[in-house]
Parts: structure tokens; C-alpha cells; sequence
């Protein structure tokens, strides 16, 4: 048997290697027929399988065995076969299944993207917006916690939390000392650090990009600004951490930088982790080298007045005299 | 050639008779409508003094309102300023202090909330855009005003004045 196998995923028909995902084989195909993840994350060993978003229906098991999967499978922990055939988008059963998945996630999650500061950029937000319904069902009081501080720079929101355990595979696995897990069982599960302690480790930044909504935020962002009216620009320093390539997004407001996160891909996963100095202490343009405006999918809310030609920050040296002229003519207009 | 719409009238000028060369005749009943009007009903109005009703779907000055407790809506989450084609609205977000509980109704508010007058067209797109049912522009003709800064509304001017206790 070949190391390549043939699945067929929405009738389009792609060559993997043997052990691929499903999520994985339709992601090398692209476009609309990728399911959505909220716990899968390519770059953490052992995630996936518990959100339930990228549920699809084999409606091929195999060439061998061509009956179908008795039930909705879900698509980051199924392996391909050879001759399997998948339907995603293409089935309305995967569909309606999907919007009862999103449902469920919305049910304790509360409804204060106004508040939130992922809001623009969060993977549930385009997820409800996508297969949602316009409004819950759920009548009951949502599990309420209070903020909780991980360290002096980030800060948890177990009320957002949908238990997708990435920043708990993150810890265990982009650091190396585990920092925080999960307590407590089903609906009273909690992301929580052991008795509060601070996160030391240099790259324990990587948890907030990695949380599909606002649990964890960074705090030094807190309220800045709406990431829509932000400005990416993705940007490299020689960074002296020797796990860290230095590689990031600047999010811009004027000539600040707001905030700097890892460089996401097409489908919201970062490339490279960053360590916390380059995430939390470089915010000045002038310790970054510029590199490009990112590229912003047009479907996004940050891509509103989002140009991708290049427009570096001037290195006009302010003239003080000529700025001081210019505020005593204006005053001169106040008075008429 | 013969006129394809039909439409075309033939001046025919004929001679003034005896009255229309006295030319008196019509004099008076001009003067009549003229000195009628003396007597109706003006219609125009004292404005400012006083004011017509608008109507139910008038888009005037906005106004930032307040919760039942008179607590602030505003959340400054931004989406009016997102949705304002004109770029008019401008706010920066501060995060509410365990005393001010009484003062805003979410844990974020806006610190500073200001419309450009001179640049809104009041399409009402940004209370359309509004999740909080804070922003309504339900206010009167925006004033004139002699410098152009003083077009640039903040909180002083917008939000509703505090319920009376």
C-alpha cells in the first residue's frame, strides 16, 4: 500500500499522505469546504476533538469498506482512507449539526463582544456569525467568574471560556514548566492557575493568541482600542531569545503600536510563538524592522480601511519653530 | 414638415381691447391678492423663538442615553464610529473603578466620545450600528456656531442630562 491515499471531500478530489486528518486533507484543498476548529490547533501536539465545530459526515468509509460512518464524525481526530468520500458544506445534516454545535458553545458564553477586545478577530464570533441563530434559547443564568490575572500580562476571562484546552497544551507543551490546567469536571471545568501563581516562562504570551475568544487577553491592550481600527503591519527584530525567530504583527493606531502578536495563517493559527519580551515590552517602531502591511482577508472587519501598499512612518524630523507657527496662526483663525 | 409630438402652439397676437388698455383694471386685482395675504395666516415661522414639530422620523442632534438606574449606555465598543461614513464619531475607552459602578452600565465606557458636527451627515447609520441602544439622534437642528472647534461635540453636550432623584 502507497503512502499516498485518495479522499474525495465535497467532490473535490485530493492525494494525502497515509494518518492525515481529514481537517488536515481539506485544508491542503482550501476554500469554503475547510470545517471550522475552535480546539484543533496544527501547531499543539494532542489538540482537537473536544469542541466538536469540524464535525463532517463520511459518507465513504473506504474503497475496501464502502459503508458510510454510522454518525458525524469529527474531522480533526478522523484519519483519511484510501477512496473515503466526505461531505462538509455540502450536507445539510453537517450544517444543522454544526449551528446545535455553535449553540451549545453560546450557551454559557456571554454575549459582551461590545466589551470584549477580541471581538473582530474572534474565531466564535465568526463562527455564530456564520452558523448561528440570531438569538439563544438558553433562559437559564450563565456561569459567571470573576477576571482572574495570570501574571502582570494577561488576564483570564473564565466567563468567555469555551474549554478548547489549546492554552493548556500551549503550557504544557511551548514552555516547559506547566503553569495552569484545568479544574473541576464538566460544566463547572475552569481554566485556572495553581493558587494564582504568576506565569514566569518567557513564552507564556502565546496563550492569547492562541484562545479562539477572549479568555485570555492581553492586559496591556486592555480597552486600548478596537482591533478594527488598528493598522497590522508585520514587522521582524533580531530577538536574543534563542527560541524565538522575532517575526510579528504590529497593530498600529497613528504612530503607536498597540499591541504585537505572532503572525496568524489563513486559518487563525500562528506561525512562529513569540516570547513575551517581543510581545510585551517592544513597543516602539524603532525597535522593529518593517516589513509589509498584513494581508487581511477581505471578509474580516479589521480589512475596513485596511491598505496593503506600503506607507512607512515618516522620518521627517519634527520642526518645533515651523509647529509653533503653524499653532499661532491657527489660534489667529479661533479668534477671527 | 409636420410635428411628430404634436405639442407645438401658433402665437397669434391679437390687439389689446379697450380695458386691457386702460391697464387699471388689472392694477386693482393685483393689489387685491396682494392686500388679501395682509390678512392670512404667515407662513413662515419665528425660528428660533419658536420651533415646528418635527417629525416622528426626524435625524437631529444625537444624544447618548442613559440606562433605567441613569447609568450610561455607552460601552465604546466602537461600531458607530466603524459604520459612520462620514468618519465623524471619535471615542477612547477607559475601564470602569469599583466606585463608578453607579455611573456607567458596562465595565468599559467611553472617556472621551466626540461627533464632528461639521462632518456628520446624520444618516443614522451609527444608532442603527448601536448594540447598546446608547446613541439615538433624537436631539434638534445642530446649532450654528461661529469656530469650527466648537462643532466638535464631546460628552458635555451628548450625553442626556442624569435622572432626577
Amino acid at each position: 500500500m502507497s503512502d499516498l491515499v485518495k479522499v474525495t471531500i465535497d467532490g473535490i478530489t485530493v492525494e494525502v499522505e497515509n494518518g492525515t486528518t481529514i481537517l488536515n486533507a481539506a485544508r491542503q484543498i482550501g476554500g469554503d469546504i475547510v470545517p471550522p476548529a475552535m480546539c484543533y490547533y496544527s501547531k499543539l501536539k494532542g489538540s482537537g476533538g473536544k469542541c466538536r465545530t469540524c464535525i463532517v459526515k463520511v459518507s465513504k468509509g473506504s474503497e475496501k469498506d464502502p459503508r458510510p460512518m454510522p454518525k458525524l464524525v469529527a474531522s480533526c481526530r478522523t484519519t483519511v482512507m484510501d477512496g473515503m468520500e466526505v461531505l462538509n458544506i455540502t450536507s445539510p445534516e453537517v450544517l444543522e449539526a454544526r449551528a446545535g454545535v455553535v449553540e451549545i458553545l453560546l450557551i454559557n458564553h456571554p454575549l459582551d463582544c461590545p466589551v470584549c477586545d477580541q471581538a473582530g478577530e474572534c474565531d466564535l464570533q465568526n463562527l455564530g456569525y456564520e452558523h448561528g441563530l440570531q438569538k439563544t434559547r438558553y433562559e437559564f443564568e450563565r456561569r459567571t467568574f470573576d477576571r482572574i490575572d495570570i501574571g502582570d500580562k494577561i488576564q483570564l476571562h473564565m466567563n468567555r471560556c469555551i474549554l478548547c484546552y489549546r492554552c493548556v497544551f500551549t503550557a504544557d507543551q511551548i514552555t516547559n514548566k506547566r503553569v495552569h490546567g484545568i479544574l473541576n469536571r464538566g460544566d463547572h471545568s475552569e481554566i485556572s492557575t495553581y493558587i494564582q501563581t504568576a506565569v514566569d516562562n518567557d513564552f507564556s504570551g502565546n496563550v492569547i493568541d492562541v484562545c479562539p475568544v477572549g479568555a485570555l487577553t492581553d492586559k496591556t491592550f486592555r480597552f486600548k482600542n478596537r482591533v478594527w481600527f488598528t493598522k497590522p503591519v508585520d514587522a521582524h527584530r533580531n530577538c536574543s531569545h534563542e527560541n524565538c525567530k522575532g517575526e510579528v504583527t504590529l497593530w498600529y493606531k497613528g504612530d503607536d503600536v498597540l499591541r504585537v502578536t505572532a503572525r496568524k495563517d489563513q486559518f487563525g493559527e500562528v506561525e512562529d510563538f513569540i516570547c513575551n519580551e517581543c510581545r510585551f515590552d517592544k513597543k516602539k517602531t524603532s525597535d522593529w524592522t518593517l516589513e509589509h502591511p498584513t494581508h487581511i482577508s477581505e471578509t474580516s472587519v479589521i480589512a475596513s480601511n485596511h491598505y496593503e501598499t506600503f506607507k512607512p512612518l515618516p522620518v521627517i524630523k519634527e520642526n518645533l519653530a515651523l509647529q509653533e507657527a503653524n499653532q499661532r496662526e491657527l489660534e489667529k483663525t479661533f479668534k477671527i | 414638415m409636420e410635428s411628430l409630438s404634436n405639442k407645438k402652439k401658433v402665437l397669434v397676437s391679437k390687439p389689446l381691447n379697450l380695458a386691457e388698455r386702460m391697464y387699471l383694471p388689472a392694477i386693482a386685482s393685483g393689489m387685491a391678492t396682494t392686500i388679501g395675504h395682509f390678512f392670512k395666516k404667515p407662513a413662515t415661522i419665528k425660528y428660533p423663538e419658536q420651533v415646528r414639530e418635527f417629525s416622528i422620523n426626524w435625524r437631529g442632534m444625537h444624544s447618548l442615553k442613559r440606562d433605567e438606574q441613569g447609568r450610561e449606555r455607552c460601552t465604546a465598543c466602537g461600531l458607530c464610529a466603524l459604520s459612520c461614513p462620514a468618519e465623524a464619531i471619535t471615542m477612547i475607552a477607559a475601564e470602569r473603578k469599583n466606585e463608578e459602578k453607579h455611573l456607567y452600565r458596562e465595565e468599559k465606557y467611553a472617556s472621551v466620545y466626540e461627533i464632528n458636527m461639521l462632518r456628520c451627515i446624520f444618516c443614522g447609520l451609527c444608532e442603527e450600528a448601536c448594540p447598546k441602544e446608547a446613541i439615538y439622534l433624537d436631539g434638534p437642528i445642530v446649532p450654528a456656531d461661529y469656530l469650527r472647534k466648537d462643532f466638535i461635540y464631546g460628552k458635555d453636550k451628548l450625553v442626556e442630562a442624569p435622572l432626577e432623584k
